[in-house]
């Protein structure tokens, strides 16, 4: 763990002042940024959606997208021995001094493995480009190089690798791949830009630790940006918080965390997930919703020549959900759990198992009688950009559930809209806008709105806050909750996100390949959890209450 | 990669089978038996029964269809109403000549049009942009045949310098040919890189915004480097499809210009036997066409995989 | 979103100029009759050949035709031509599109099998053969284009009603109890009206090009009745003594299709942000 003070060393790169900006006008998305970074230190820049974070490392390697371009300040960098002497301005460097420093002095790790990696060119050819543009190498002590390095990373058959294309690895290797490749080159600072935002928990770990091995190992400094508090908190020296373009607050990692100076630093800690109060004694009686045995079987892909044989994506899985309880439903990507969300509101069959609502049976979503039971219960999609129609208005979004019931007139209709429009806590001048006119919280509560118009007994809330900011986070998960007290509604939460997970639920499930490996008390399954897979779950996920603990 | 070509193979099959049953379709909804229109108005009764029997007229029509498709696939077209030659081999020699013209402007269609088109891209809303679109946008509005009048008119007639009439095949005199396919081929580049330039610029765009390219930027290349090895592969696959698309429209289109310049090609061929209600051409020109359209674009369909790997996955 | 600010000056010039256009084109279309100083097929065999002049601002055809009149009737022609042959295609490649994308399956399955071979007959050639079967009559044309230009509407539609089918607000609209029928015309056809609009406007150039080329050949609008296309057929043994026979329809049909495409240019411009938002 990081949360000592670091000998300093040398400082290498040294911002003062950053403004970025587009050309003339007043419009800037970086001020008067100062902060520094010295040898063997990993210092963080920490800031949600739109605080400038992206655009101040871009900028250190000269990358803005135009028409942005630094407009005030220097980014001073002492490159290694050799290359020249002294500090320079990165900012006011000749392009081609510039790319000299690219790729061999400062190197940049992405977001996105999906896109980080030409799909059309080899990885062995993509991870020996550097090495070609940067050393006088031989083809032969490169490939070696390579091979070497790919070994060290752990990839299964480095030779086959260098033949294949990004597509054939899965997302966790490929950020693996891109660090390797980067660390090459050996040079004196890493960028990494929100580097795991797109994995798993578990991968996550993985490649933040082999980020912070191979950066030791040869001397690299780190520069980290992050919108994931936690994860600062565990792996960065120093951290620099952002708010719109300002720097707001700066120092040590672990004194900015305990004693935040600036109030909208002590708002981003605030809404770091904290375990929620202890469920109370739920009365006994018969469950809500019960899970018998249910499979899920994905027919194989069909080509002209094969048939894959078909995928089990959940696989004998038995739960119940008592009314008024929230029951969370963790796993990483591929676990099953989505799609037994998905299941239970009717958007995918089973192939087996029966789910069964106040004990009858919940049925084909066509049978007339298993269509009024299946409006009790509802689902939130994660993504709040693609589960409102974009060309609904709020109102209608929120008042269509409503249409569907009998006797409900119009005006009847309008009144509940409102009414349920200003319990997630919007006002009615939102009812008129549409949802490319909403911010992601705001459309988010729209979804929520749309699932409980009708008051319905259980919701089935699919990663709802995955794609939102911390803040925005803690806000929505607030007033979940406090619907959920109201209106009584059982809940199952799907979620990779354990901190969410530790806020909002009373009970929960751990699934790995389609199989619950876990169940109990949140409680008993976050301070003592049986199996190993939870455990490492719980390890790598990097919850801030945790390092405080044991500090 | 195999299975890949395999199932590419196997989907043109059924293709082709429709194409064949359009076209045949589509000729016996001429009014008329095909027996009276092959003797021509004054023939007697008794002759057009004994045709109508010679040329299996009286079997089932799906009999008919199995004996008419049997005869195309060993390369019996049949015959000329007005010429009585046979029409597969007319259909090849016109062919070769369309052909020439077509593979011709396209190379060098292509080879204006996709740097054009990156090179705009890259330089996106400043004014090479703007001229790069603006040129394209107005070659995709003229019309080919109107372009072809208009050179014709300078070049041919007001000065003098170009043949207006007819084809000079390359094997007799290679100065002629030349001469002569100039205007034809020239009209048609300056046509087709409109949309190809359009295309080759709105791909580069989409492949420039992606981190794949920072990434090399990041990397120490230059610029000529990151757009040569890592834009240029990925922008080029949507352009290439869409060359296969343009081969095969010209297959058809190349009519007008054929009519402008007087050149003897396909396209002459089909519409010349339409005036003449020669239904065995029309047929023939028809089908020969839409299979080399298939063909076309299997091929590069095959080839797409080596722009993008992802595909075969 | 500070690109777009760039993107100002483009979008103005395609909206300003194509706009104008189009507008012009429908003016003219629709008044052109009244405007047009002469009756199209009156022969005035004195007049032969004449270039532009004041009797004739732009010259008169072989048969004394007044070229004018005989432009702004074949304006009518074309518009209509090809309004209702995209009419034709939109209607029916919506229907057979929205009903493949949204049904999936054999369905879909069948559909796309004739579909895709519709498509294996390149530009003008389906529409040639129907010609050679009907002969050169107004309606034929329109029937022929429409049938060979369906086959893009419905890959459109086709492609669009896919993945407005995978998204959450129609999986959301599933799950709160709305009947299949609903979603569809609820959810899923308003969505689709974007693109389809975007596509009828470029069809709309695409249409007025192949019809003059068809009436070029021959195979279009049939003489004496004017079309761009045909007047340009008739003009061009001509072309030597009288070239302004053959320059104005050309010039009439660039100009229209360069407005059209700017039109649409602009048009897909303005859609395309607010949806992606």
């Amino acid at each position: 763990m990081i949360d000592k003070a670091e000998e300093p060393g040398r400082t290498i790169l040294d911002v003062q002042g950053l403004t970025v900006g587009v050309g003339d006008t007043p419009t800037t998305v970086v001020r008067g940024l100062d902060f520094s970074v010295g040898s063997g230190e990993i210092v963080a820049i920490v800031g949600e959606s739109g605080s400038g974070k992206t655009m101040a490392a871009r900028a250190v390697l000269g990358l803005l997208p135009p028409p942005l371009r630094v407009t005030a300040g220097a980014i001073r960098f002492e490159a290694g021995p050799g290359s020249g002497s002294g500090a320079r301005d990165v900012a006011a460097l000749p392009p081609a001094a510039l790319r000299k420093i690219r790729g061999a002095e400062i190197g940049m790790v992405f977001q996105e493995p999906m896109v980080s990696l030409n799909p059309s060119m080899t990885i062995g050819r993509q991870m020996a480009e550097g090495l070609k543009l940067h050393t006088r190498l031989s083809a032969a002590e490169i490939r070696a190089r390579i091979i070497a390095m790919l070994e060290r990373i752990r990839i299964p058959d480095p030779e086959r690798c260098l033949a294949a294309y990004p597509h054939e690895f899965s997302g966790g290797m490929r950020q693996r791949i891109m660090l390797a490749s980067v660390m090459l080159l050996k040079p004196r600072l890493l960028i990494a830009d929100e580097p795991t935002t797109a994995l798993d928990t578990l991968v996550q770990r993985e490649v933040l630790d082999l980020m912070v091995e191979l950066t030791r190992e040869n001397g690299t400094a780190v520069l980290l940006i992050s919108h994931d508090l936690g994860m600062v908190s565990h792996y960065a020296n120093r951290v620099v918080v952002m708010q719109e373009g300002d720097a707001v607050e700066t120092g040590l990692t672990r004194d900015v965390l305990s004693h935040p100076q600036n109030a909208y630093t002590r708002r981003l800690i605030d809404a770091l997930p904290r375990r929620g109060p202890a469920a109370p004694e739920k009365a006994g009686g018969a469950p809500l919703i019960s899970l018998e045995n249910i499979v899920i079987d994905y027919p194989g892909r069909r080509t002209l020549f094969a048939s894959a044989g078909p995928k089990r994506a959940v696989d004998g899985v038995s739960l119940q959900v008592a009314a008024g309880e929230t029951l969370a439903l963790v796993g990483a990507s591929g676990s099953g759990k989505t799609t037994l969300g998905r299941a239970i509101v009717g958007l995918v069959t089973p192939s087996g198992g029966e789910i069964r609502f106040r004990g009858t049976a919940l049925g084909d979503r066509t049978d007339a009688a298993a269509k009024q039971r299946r409006r009790d219960v509802q689902i939130i999609f994660q993504d709040p950009f693609s589960s409102l129609d974009p060309r609904q208005r709020v109102a209608d979004i929120v008042g269509e559930p409503l249409r569907l019931e009998a006797g409900v007139t119009a005006a009847e209709r309008a009144a509940r809209v409102r009414e349920t429009l200003e319990e997630v806590g919007l006002g009615p001048d939102f009812a008129a806008r549409l949802p490319h006119q909403l911010s992601g919280g705001q459309r988010q509560r729209v979804a929520i709105a749309r699932a409980i118009v009708r008051r319905p007994a259980f919701v089935v809330a699919d990663e709802p806050v995955s794609a939102l900011d911390m803040t925005v986070q803690k806000q929505i998960l607030t007033l979940f909750r406090d619907l959920q007290a109201r209106y009584g509604f059982a809940c199952l939460f799907v979620s990779h996100d354990l901190g969410a997970v530790e806020q909002i639920a009373d009970r929960v499930a751990v699934m790995e390949n389609g199989r619950i490996v876990e169940f109990g008390d949140r409680d008993d399954v976050f301070d003592r959890p049986q199996h190993p897979y939870t455990r490492s779950l719980l390890d790598a996920a990097m919850l801030l209450d945790r390092t405080f603990a044991r500090a | 990669m195999g299975r890949f070509i395999l199932a590419r193979l196997a989907t043109a099959i059924p293709t082709l089978l429709i194409v064949a049953i359009t076209v045949f379709v589509l000729m016996r909804m001429v009014p008329g038996d095909p027996a009276s229109l092959m003797l021509g108005d004054l023939a007697e009764p008794e002759q057009v029964a004994a045709m109508k029997h010679r040329m299996g007229l009286d079997e089932p029509i799906v009999v008919q269809f199995g004996v008419w498709l049997g005869n195309v696939l060993t390369g019996d077209f049949g015959h000329s109403i007005t010429t009585g030659q046979a029409v597969l081999p007319l259909i090849i020699d016109k062919f070769r000549i369309s052909a020439t013209i077509v593979l011709i402007a396209v190379f060098f269609a292509v080879l204006i049009a996709v740097p054009a088109g990156m090179v705009a891209a890259w330089r996106q809303d400043r004014w090479p942009d703007y001229t790069v679109i603006a040129a394209s946008t107005l070659f995709l509005s003229i019309p080919s045949f109107w372009l072809g009048l208009m050179f014709l008119l300078i070049f041919g007639l007001k000065l003098g310098w170009l043949p207006i009439v007819g084809y000079v095949p390359f094997s007799e005199n290679f100065g002629d040919a030349l001469l002569a396919i100039l205007m034809p081929v020239g009209t048609l580049i300056l046509h087709e890189s409109g949309p190809l330039t359009r295309m080759a610029r709105a791909s580069t765009i989409e492949v420039a915004r992606l981190d794949y390219i920072t990434h090399a930027r990041a990397k120490g290349l230059s610029e000529p480097a990151v757009i040569w090895r890592h834009a240029f592969k990925n922008a080029f696959a949507p352009t290439w499809t869409m060359i296969g698309l343009i081969l095969g429209s010209l297959l058809a289109n190349i009519a007008v210009i054929e009519t402008v310049f007087t050149i003897p090609g396909l396209g002459r061929l089909l519409v010349d036997g339409i005036y003449a209600r020669d239904y065995p051409v029309v047929q023939g020109c028809m089908l020969y066409i839409a299979f080399v359209y298939v063909a076309v674009n299997l091929l590069v369909d095959l080839v797409y995989p080596l722009l993008d790997p992802r595909v075969t996955a | 979103m500070i690109a777009t600010a760039f993107n100002l000056p483009r979008l103005r010039v395609n909206r300003v100029l194509g706009g104008t256009i189009v507008a012009l084109l429908i003016a003219v279309a629709v008044f052109g009759p009244y405007l047009a100083p002469y009756d199209p097929l009156a022969l005035d065999l004195k007049a032969r050949l004449q270039g532009p002049s004041t009797a004739h601002w732009l010259g008169a055809d072989e048969f004394g035709r007044d070229v004018l009149s005989r432009l702004l009737y074949g304006a009518r022609t074309s518009a209509w031509i090809a309004f209702a042959t995209v009419a034709f295609s939109i209607t029916l490649g919506l229907a057979i599109g929205i009903a493949a994308g949204y049904f999936r399956g054999w369905t879909d399955r069948l559909l796309m099998m004739v579909n895709d071979a519709l498509l294996a007959f390149p530009g003008l050639l389906l529409a040639l053969g129907f010609m050679a079967v009907f002969g050169a009559s107004r309606w034929g044309i329109i029937v022929a284009l429409g049938i060979a230009y369906t086959p893009v509407v419905v890959r459109v539609v086709r492609g669009t009603v896919m993945s407005i089918r995978e998204s959450e607000y129609v999986e959301a609209s599933q799950v709160m109890g709305n009947p299949e029928a609903t979603t569809m015309i609820r959810h899923v056809l308003p969505n689709c009206a974007a693109p389809v609009l975007v596509l009828a406007t470029t069809m709309f150039g695409w249409i007025v090009l192949s019809e003059s080329a068809l009436s070029f050949l021959g195979l279009g609008v049939p003489p004496p009745a004017p079309s761009w296309g045909n007047m340009l057929a008739t003009g061009r043994p001509y072309i030597g003594q009288a070239p302004f026979l053959v320059i104005f329809p050309g010039l009439c049909i660039s100009v229209t299709l360069l407005g059209v495409n700017m039109f649409g240019d602009a048009l897909r411009d303005w859609l395309d942000p607010r949806m992606a938002a």
